[in-house]
């Protein structure tokens, strides 16, 4: 039993905590929990534009920082999800986004596995058609001549 | 159609990609190429509004009447050192350079220039760093080419190279005269 209400505090612990972990110093968090879970959720689809492989809410860099506490002045300020990335779309371009939209520069990157499948498959079709057909079944004539020399 | 013409095809795709990767090298080398550079939404547009303290400071309504080169540097940026005898050679050729110390102490600033050497006509200070986020900036050094009507028409990521200044701030410079 006791055991039991140690594991379920500790669990509280945890959820409660979980906001705050994704980053660095608990301090930037926003005090309203659904505030700030958005803000988290905003962060992670935007890049760092230092380390450039990190979302700025997993890198430690200075100016990831400030995107963060940015991010996070535009959620309390009302702002939508969307209004807060095209915010920072303005600044740093499409770059900024984890995720790039589908348009006219990225249409190689979002086909490429399109592009894959259709010449993967061209190869797989043309690879088939010149596999050697089965010879057709002997003849009478042919099966004569067969016998024939088996049995000599 | 000949099936051998066929067998060209790999081939061809092989020149062509050797070809591109060997103008990319080319241009990288001359300087109007930078494989890291992140393109910047500025380019054409005018600059942000803005308005910086510092010795003395400026804003955007001062990048007007003459091309400007804004400098975005800090005395704690490795590469900037680099980047300070292409600045006082600009300098000397007669370009205008505001420097913009990003996320910098005034007297460290004040230290790195006389160790340096001071390009910039006028200094602005951007302690909390704001305004270089509002500019696009990823780091320090970074530097823009605004023209007189004050739109931004260039954009360098890094140290500026010898190879950046004539081939390609040289001929924005005299374009944007």
């Amino acid at each position: 039993m006791r055991c039991g209400l140690f594991a379920a505090v500790l669990a509280g612990g945890l959820m409660l905590g979980g906001g705050a972990w994704a980053i660095g110093d608990p301090n930037e968090a926003l005090a309203d929990k659904a505030q700030e879970s958005r803000a988290v959720a905003i962060g992670q689809q935007l890049r760092c534009l230092v380390c450039q492989n990190e979302s700025i809410e997993d890198s430690g860099a200075d100016l990831a920082r400030d995107l963060r506490r940015l991010v996070r002045q535009q959620v309390a300020a009302g702002q939508s999800d969307e209004q807060v990335v095209q915010w920072l779309v303005a600044r740093y371009g499409n770059f900024v986004r984890l995720s790039p939209p589908f348009e006219w520069s990225t249409v190689l990157l979002w086909g490429s596995p399109l592009v894959a499948v259709v010449v993967g498959g061209g190869i797989a079709l043309f690879a088939r058609q010149r596999r050697p057909v089965a010879p057709a079944p002997l003849d009478a004539a042919e099966q004569a001549r067969l016998r024939s020399l088996l049995d000599t | 159609m000949n099936r051998r013409l066929l067998l060209l095809v790999p081939f061809a795709g092989v020149v062509a990609a050797g070809a591109g990767f060997f103008a990319m090298l080319k241009r990288e080398t001359e300087g109007t190429f930078d494989p890291r550079g992140v393109p910047s939404m500025l380019i054409g547009k005018p600059v942000p509004k803005f308005a910086l303290p510092g010795d003395p400071g400026f804003g955007a309504a001062d990048l007007a009447g003459k091309p400007i080169l804004v400098n975005f540097f800090a005395s704690w940026c490795v590469p900037c050192v680099e980047e300070a005898d292409v600045l006082m050679g600009l300098q000397r050729a007669g370009v205008a350079i505001y420097g913009i110390a990003y996320k910098d102490k005034a007297p460290a600033t004040a230290a790195f220039l006389d160790k340096h050497g001071n390009p910039y006509a006028r200094l602005g200070r951007d302690d909390p760093g704001l305004v270089a986020i509002d500019w696009g900036v990823t780091g320090v050094p970074e530097s823009y080419l605004i023209d007189k009507d004050g739109t931004v028409r260039w954009r360098w990521v890094g140290p500026l190279t010898a190879e950046a200044v004539t081939g390609s701030l040289e001929p924005l410079l005299r374009q944007y005269a």
